[in-house]
């Protein structure tokens, strides 16, 4: 009898805590804190501070003052599609160069060494870069002046100061970033899938366009994006190796030059939430296209 | 039945090596295969059976010898173009495909018309009994449902070699007896010729026509299942066939085939497998089936019980000897850890083989 007596008790509800820790809460989401403080600080303040601030225009007007201005001078607007005209090509070469690399470097037993050759560029940052480029590419470079040597070419190639200048110098400190990633997602995919495509009887290319290209899309997408973000955010390179005011006045340009020489900060802001939008939608069209492709655990193996 | 096997006499590999750096994975495998024959090639970890396979189907290139499609040297085309087809361990199905896509691959890269596809999926697919799952892909599969894609995938190509890769390895124990006879079954349909990989003697008894025992990169015995299980050529095919009572000493006398044992003082008289002569170290072999509780005396040791289990009709047990050989036994009656017994084996059951060298044969 006092058993069953004692029996309801067991009939309350978990408590609070257990409750919580069903849902994913428990001690070890404090752990979040410092991240999420973090994040709060140095990314969500800025970025609210300067989304209020675009829409209160330094020279008076209505609160869509600043993006007006922008979007009715061409010397303004024009800056998007020139950015994007050297972010786009230049990611899309990083990506076919890193896919071809990455298939043979993963085949590779002493990757270590060519992963830091190829991390020295990140490193070195941009500036060392085009100043290198600079001497390298430029009118009395060796570049030059070898293919004048061995006749190729009788005038100097103008490759510095321009468009090409700028997309050299991105192709150089973009292409690390994009390979590694390329690799590691390369690298993921299990061999024997491969290995079972050979037997089967598909050629190399066979091989790769049915095999390894549709498990890489997904990988090969995040990859686009983050190499794009970096590409089209690109300021020292256009200046130092470009023509900043023509062919390779990029929007991160426009907007220090708002911010920092008419010292007018809420229509840089203005211009540096139109550069985010640009690039959120470029990342969100991608994103979405992975939709298109399978995107589970790219090994043979039972799951 | 339309899925008709392309016809060949033989299979042959002549001499074929592999290295590693400085590994040998493979020393000189001769080995000829007919039509239709169902070979299993079992062996430890390590001992080149998987490099074997891989070497035939073309995923690691041989580094020394041949491998002959009757006429046709195929150890130098590259795997798409040998057309064998492969069943991987962890069976590699794609995973971007579903069912039908999988097992429909090697049609299409063959460029095969789109209507001779189909037709070839569904009888691979009711070949392998997985009619209804063929839109779903391999992640919502069971283990055993992907290994009969895996299969279904490497049989539809026609494939005039079907070659196996511990395919069962990765399902659980009941499952591996379905698909073992699973296996067999569609070999006999097909009328198939199958090589086989397994580290399990088991596996390998049941379902192959002859075995090929390896060791170390070497070809340690070739026959059939009866031959390997009752006739163990060698120590370690004996040990490897599940001859788990290994009894070291030394030799005392040799009559004809019969030769006499010292083991720690005890008189163990045997079937000479292997050349041994009087006054060399030599090893008795005897199965746990055939080592029994008795009476002391003839052919009988001295130990003491560490373990019982009962295993319905009868009891299996270890013991050790004051010597420290280790025992496995059977026995009809319950026996008590800790005490002393006679376990005892008739001389006929009783392999004796040459102490093995150490290191590689």
């Amino acid at each position: 009898m006092d058993a069953v007596a004692h029996a309801p008790a067991v009939e309350h509800g978990p408590n609070l805590r257990q409750r919580l820790a069903a849902r994913g809460f428990d001690a070890v989401t404090l752990l979040a804190i410092p991240a999420a403080v973090f994040s709060l600080l140095l990314f969500v303040y800025p970025f609210a501070f300067g989304f209020v601030l675009s829409f209160e225009p330094k020279a008076g007007g209505d609160w869509l003052a600043n993006y007006r201005r922008f979007f009715s001078d061409p010397f303004l607007y024009e800056t998007i599609a020139k950015t994007l005209w050297l972010a786009i090509p230049v990611t899309l070469v990083n990506l076919l160069l890193a896919i071809p690399i990455a298939f043979r470097v993963r085949l590779m037993r002493n990757q270590r060494l060519l992963t830091t050759l190829l991390v020295l560029p990140i490193t070195l940052g941009t500036v060392l870069v085009a100043e290198g480029l600079l001497n390298y590419l430029g009118p009395q470079g060796w570049f030059n002046r070898t293919l004048m040597t061995i006749g190729l070419i009788s005038q100097p190639l103008k490759l510095v100061h321009n468009y090409w200048g700028v997309f050299a110098s991105l192709v150089i400190t973009g292409f690390p970033f994009t390979f590694l990633l390329t690799l590691s997602y390369v690298t993921g995919i299990d061999p024997a899938l491969e290995q079972a495509a050979a037997t089967l009887g598909a050629s190399a290319w066979q091989r790769f366009r049915h095999v390894y290209l549709p498990l890489l899309m997904p990988g090969l997408a995040i990859t686009f994006c983050l190499s794009f973000v970096q590409a089209f955010s690109v300021f020292p390179s256009a200046v130092l190796l470009g023509e900043p005011g023509g062919a390779t006045r990029v929007i991160s340009i426009v907007a220090a030059q708002a911010a920092f020489e008419e010292y007018d900060y809420s229509m840089g802001s203005a211009i540096a939430m139109i550069m985010g939008f640009v690039q959120l939608g470029i990342v969100v069209a991608v994103l979405a296209s992975r939709g298109l492709f399978y995107r589970g655990p790219a090994s043979g193996a039972k799951g | 039945m339309t899925i008709a096997l392309s016809q060949f006499d033989e299979v042959r590999l002549d001499r074929v090596s592999r290295d590693f750096g400085a590994l040998n994975a493979l020393r000189d495998v001769s080995l000829s295969i007919r039509r239709g024959e169902f070979i299993a090639l079992l062996g430890p970890s390590g001992c080149g059976k998987s490099t074997t396979l891989n070497c035939i189907a073309g995923l690691l290139p041989v580094t020394g010898g041949a491998i002959w499609l009757d006429k046709n040297r195929v150890d130098t085309l590259r795997p798409e173009e040998r057309g064998f087809g492969m069943v991987f361990q962890n069976y590699a199905l794609f995973p971007h495909l579903n069912v039908r896509q999988n097992i429909g691959f090697g049609l299409k890269m063959r460029g095969r018309p789109k209507a001779e596809i189909d037709r070839k999926v569904d009888e691979a697919l009711s070949l392998v009994r997985l009619q209804g799952q063929e839109n779903k892909l391999p992640g919502q599969l069971s283990g055993g449902q992907q290994q009969r894609v895996a299969i279904a995938r490497a049989i539809v190509i026609e494939p005039p070699l079907v070659l196996m890769d511990e395919p069962l390895s990765n399902l659980d124990a009941k499952l591996r007896l379905e698909m073992r006879a699973e296996i067999r079954r569609i070999h006999n349909e097909l009328g198939a010729t199958t090589i086989y990989v397994t580290h399990d003697q088991d596996e390998a008894l049941s379902l192959a026509d002859r075995i090929v025992v390896l060791r170390d990169g070497v070809i340690r015995q070739v026959g059939s299942p009866k031959e390997l299980y009752e006739e163990p050529a060698h120590f370690d095919v004996a040990d490897f066939m599940g001859f788990r009572n290994k009894l070291k000493g030394k030799v005392v006398a040799v009559d004809g085939n019969r030769a006499v044992l010292d083991v720690e003082g005890a008189r163990i008289s045997g079937v000479v497998r292997e050349r041994v002569s009087v006054g060399s170290g030599a090893y008795a072999a005897i199965r746990s089936d055939d080592l029994m509780v008795g009476e002391g005396g003839q052919n009988a040791i001295g130990a003491i019980v560490d373990t019982i289990e009962y295993r319905g009709r009868e009891f299996v047990g270890t013991a050790h000897s004051a010597g420290g050989l280790d025992f496995v036994f059977r026995s009809h009656l319950p026996v008590e850890p800790g005490s002393r017994v006679h376990l005892r084996a008739d001389d006929e059951r009783v392999l004796v083989f040459a102490e093995p060298i150490q290191g590689r044969h």
